[in-house]
């Protein structure tokens, strides 16, 4: 019965990290009514990095900074800004760092590389089969 | 040529292992610094925080001297451990203004009667908008501001007891 008990009250325990009381932003849980506007907000937002739980999308995150994020991409967008020139203007306040979306960085070209060298090995082992297979 | 490529696994192997282990085993380090370091502050324009403090605009942190930008918010615990250090810094004579985020005018009045008001201005910070423009990723966060606007240094985190001559050394360079 203790241990029911007990295991009640973890079940009702708040998340313990400090958040902000104010309610969130407007536009933080709210979708833009235009939903060509809300569908290049949202893949925006599935790009950008939360600041506070640095491995969740501002899309998937729950923290206050990430809600205020969201509103404020999503007012942009409304304003007319494109979705490209908000990645640039965070890029230039938190670094690469804040972008899921690959750049074009030199340290990046490997990544770029991967597929087409793997595909031409892939090709390569192909065409000593056949040539085998045939003599 | 076949006999080598048998060790090809191995070798991959151990690789991919120094890899995972490097990483496992280097120090966590999530600390988000601004790139505007080194740049002028973004322009904004805050209503006040506190009853009895003015409210901040950036134009006001270029006043030809150095001064100390905090972030802070009264529903943050570390802020409230920092507050003695800020204390202290005001004491050395340095000018602090603050912006509050996401925080609420009778919260930040409670907060400063009970840790002390070291700030000169107050900005609330609402949603967060003059945090994000800063690349600030959390609270509490300290910028040294040159006397021409520009941020000369950020501290991530609250400022310790230890860290205060630091910061002192870093007003004094940012003329």
């Amino acid at each position: 019965m203790k241990a029911l008990l007990a295991l009640l009250a973890l079940m009702l325990s708040v998340p313990s990290f400090a958040q902000s009381a104010l309610p969130p932003a407007p536009y933080a849980d709210r979708q833009i009514a235009d939903p060509a506007l809300e569908k290049k907000a949202r893949t925006l937002m599935e790009t950008i990095r939360c600041l506070t739980c640095q491995s969740q999308s501002i899309a998937d995150s729950n923290a206050s900074m990430a809600g205020d994020l969201r509103s404020q991409i999503r007012e942009r967008i409304l304003a007319g800004e494109q979705p490209e020139h908000i990645r640039a203007w965070l890029i230039e306040r938190y670094g690469d760092w804040v972008s899921y979306e690959p750049t074009a960085d030199p340290i990046l070209w490997p990544l770029w590389a991967a597929p087409l060298l793997l595909l031409g090995l892939g090709l390569l082992i192909l065409r000593g089969r056949i040539k085998r297979r045939r003599p | 040529m076949r006999k080598l490529l048998i060790w090809l696994p191995l070798v991959l192997f151990l690789g991919f292992f120094g890899l995972f282990a490097s990483g496992l085993l280097r120090p966590d380090d999530r600390i988000i610094t601004s790139k505007l370091v080194g740049k002028p502050l973004p322009a904004f324009a805050l209503p006040a925080a506190a009853s009895d403090r003015p409210p901040l605009a950036n134009m006001q942190l270029a006043t030809g001297k150095p001064r100390l930008l905090n972030i802070f918010a009264s529903w943050c615990v570390p802020c409230a451990a920092e507050a003695p250090q800020l204390m202290a810094l005001k004491q050395a004579g340095v000018e602090i203004d603050a912006i509050a985020i996401r925080d609420a005018r009778p919260d930040v009045d409670a907060f400063l009667k009970r840790y002390g008001n070291p700030y000169a201005r107050i900005g609330l910070d609402a949603r967060s908008e003059v945090q994000i423009a800063l690349g600030s990723s959390g609270v509490p966060e300290s910028f040294v501001i040159d006397g021409r606007g520009r941020i000369a240094y950020q501290h991530v985190g609250d400022i310790r007891e230890d860290d205060v001559p630091m910061i002192l050394n870093r007003l004094r360079s940012a003329k």
